[in-house]
């Protein structure tokens, strides 16, 4: 009986067609390691985010006058709003934790790489959207941190040339942050925002199971297959990566609930200590620091000294992203098998990151300042050793089979 | 009245680069805030509403969820209740009029419901015992952590006013540091911290009522995800057997 409805189902839509090209004969390497668990992660985490923010939703006020106290009364009035809003908030950093060490996965194995640069670019796209996401979700709350926060980052709108306060009041809706953008962050970060994030990951991992999975030696699988045309060092993703992944789901939980339950401010990283402050257009905080994930960004921006110069700087900083496919003029893709110059590098460019992040969350004095403009050096120097490295560079050689 | 009341505020406004320059870095004190202790949380219940709640508001602080979450009888929660008519589904609210208040102390004294998330318990603590006598200001008196604060020394009847020492640095002076008061209130130190304490632990909860709520179900969650997490290892584990590598 369940059978005929399934075959019914089947012969009217693929099912299990889709089951099958993605999941059950979906042949991936079997060798992955710990930096292989992110993907599937980020895709939990995307649709934890869209679940409690449907809940948070229902009982949030996105106005000016309500917005504060609303989030107040989800965390004392609303059965479970408390957990909700943890959920949310620490959502969002896990989010971009999780982010970052993709990325930077991609980077170590050279996923970007032929023929999967449409795989990176549909990446830095949903990248640079989420933060998008991440920015405008932290209006709502509206505490001093949401609100100066927005200030300041829709103010650089302004630096640019001719348009650039048209623009800026055109972001806002009104002269300063008000209930006109908060309405509009809103909408942008409920409905528009998730739907281009689901459409993007859509795209991504269409995009990835077309030319299949990269691995850490950076082999392609599908070179060698046995007589029934399946890569001998490939396995079916489920159900061997199913169950692989829930259990680094199940870690990745671990972690989360501790923060959760034990820890939601994250040490006033993941909230903000001044955002339990109403917003008060009248009264800027004393230091505006932007949430932890937009730390790297945020001192690339301050490291310049011209303001529109330092716009460019940070926009340029994600963009660049788009065209590492073919700044690397390596054929090589795993750093197993690259120079110590490239491995040199890499390592440079992460640490760079790191500290930038740390430079971001602090006040820009005369030493930072001058640490966080040495640290931008090495962030775009990155890009431009890859390229000079990369065409002579001296790799050793690939294996044939998996390792 | 309120005349000289605006006349010294101002005083005080021309005085401030001074006094700002006398705050510097105070090291705050360690609250050693106990939300699992319900009877400090109900003393200090009690001290915010006989002392704080006249001239603050907690507006988003029921006194019947602190009746819920302290375990208070009936009676324990109508002796929290500032008249007979109030109702547990009440917030904390101040009976001072806004503008009345912004005459009076220059603003409005600030919603203390989230003051302990956005501030720290252990700044509200040394804030609450560190108030100094201070005859240059509108209220004579001054604090260690947030100089020239709007407020008068509430508890300065129980603490006693505390002397301030200064070092002379050229034209300003600089506060280093407070010595008792000349008068003892009428608690001794001890006593007088004990409460400030539990006011500090009751203004921690207030802001997040939700931490007892987190600290209650928190092992159970971890629990759960520690044995799921053992399971799916072995399950891994299991169906990997065949997957040489």
């Amino acid at each position: 009986m369940i059978k005929d409805l399934g075959k019914w189902v089947d012969d009217r839509l693929p099912v299990s067609r889709f089951w099958n090209a993605h999941l059950a004969k979906y042949y991936v390497p079997h060798n992955f390691n710990f930096w292989y668990f992110f993907g599937s992660l980020l895709l939990v985490v995307f649709v934890l985010q869209i679940v409690t923010g449907i809940w948070l939703t229902m009982s949030y006020k996105p106005s000016a006058e309500d917005a504060f106290t609303s989030v107040e009364y989800i965390m004392r009035d609303v059965e479970w709003g408390w957990l909700l809003r943890y959920l949310h908030s620490t959502g969002a950093s896990f989010f971009f934790i999780a982010v970052y060490l993709h990325i930077f996965r991609g980077m170590m194995y050279g996923s970007y790489k032929k023929p999967r640069e449409l795989v990176w670019i549909f990446g830095v796209l949903i990248l640079l959207v989420l933060m998008a996401e991440a920015f405008m979700g932290y209006l709502l709350p509206w505490g001093q941190m949401s609100y100066w926060g927005a200030q300041v980052i829709i103010s650089l709108f302004s630096s640019v040339p001719v348009i650039g306060p048209d623009l800026a009041l055109w972001i806002r809706g009104d002269y300063v942050v008000s209930d006109a953008t908060l309405n509009r962050f809103f909408a942008l970060h409920v409905i528009a925002l998730p739907l281009v994030l689901l459409f993007l990951i859509g795209g991504h991992i269409m995009a990835l199971h077309e030319v299949g999975s990269n691995n850490p030696d950076g082999i392609d699988i599908k070179e060698k297959k046995d007589n029934r045309g399946k890569p001998v060092d490939g396995i079916p993703f489920h159900p061997y990566y199913t169950v692989k992944d829930l259990f680094a789901l199940g870690v990745f939980m671990f972690l989360f609930a501790i923060v959760v339950f034990y820890w939601p401010e994250g040490g006033g990283l993941f909230l903000e200590h001044p955002n339990f402050i109403p917003a008060d257009p009248l009264q800027t905080p004393e230091h505006i620091a932007p949430v932890w994930y937009f730390a790297p960004h945020y001192a690339i921006l301050r490291a310049v000294p011209d303001k529109f110069l330092g716009v460019v700087a940070m926009v340029v900083a994600i963009l660049i992203l788009f065209v590492l496919p073919w700044l690397d003029r390596n054929r090589t893709r795993s750093i197993r098998y690259r120079s110590t110059a490239f491995k040199v590098n890499l390592f440079l460019f992460a640490a760079a990151f790191v500290g930038l992040g740390y430079l971001g969350t602090q006040p820009a004095t005369g030493l930072a300042t001058l640490a966080a403009q040495t640290l931008s050096a090495v962030y775009f120097g990155f890009f431009i050793a890859l390229y000079f490295i990369s065409r002579r560079e001296r790799t050793k050689p690939v294996p044939e089979r998996l390792t | 009245m309120m005349r000289f009341t605006f006349f010294m505020i101002v005083i005080g406004l021309l005085v401030a680069p001074n006094a700002k320059a006398a705050s510097s870095d105070v090291p705050l004190e360690d609250a050693q805030v106990d939300l699992g202790d319900k009877a400090a949380l109900y003393r200090g219940a009690q001290t915010f509403m006989d002392s704080c709640a006249s001239c603050h508001g907690a507006k988003m602080m029921r006194f019947g969820r602190i009746g819920e979450d302290l375990g208070l009888s009936e009676e324990q929660l109508a002796k929290l209740m500032p008249t007979e008519l109030s109702k547990p589904g009440d917030v904390i609210e101040t009976n001072m009029p806004a503008d009345y208040a912004e005459e009076t102390f220059g603003v409005a004294p600030p919603d203390l419901t989230l003051t302990a998330r956005a501030l720290g318990a252990d700044w509200i603590y040394t804030y609450l015992i560190s108030f100094y006598e201070d005859p240059e200001t509108p209220w004579g008196v001054n604090n260690a952590v947030f100089p020239l604060v709007g407020m008068p020394h509430v508890l300065a009847s129980e603490q006693g006013l505390k002397q301030p020492v200064y070092e002379e640095n050229g034209d300003d002076k600089e506060l280093v540091g407070l010595e008792p008061p000349e008068r003892p209130g009428s608690m001794s130190e001890e006593d007088f911290e004990a409460k400030m304490r539990d006011l500090t632990a009751f203004m921690v909860y207030m802001a997040e009522p939700a931490a007892l709520k987190r600290h209650q179900y928190g092992p159970y969650v971890l629990a759960f995800l520690f044995i799921f997490t053992l399971v799916m290892y072995l399950l891994k584990k299991e169906y990997w057997r065949d997957i040489k590598h």
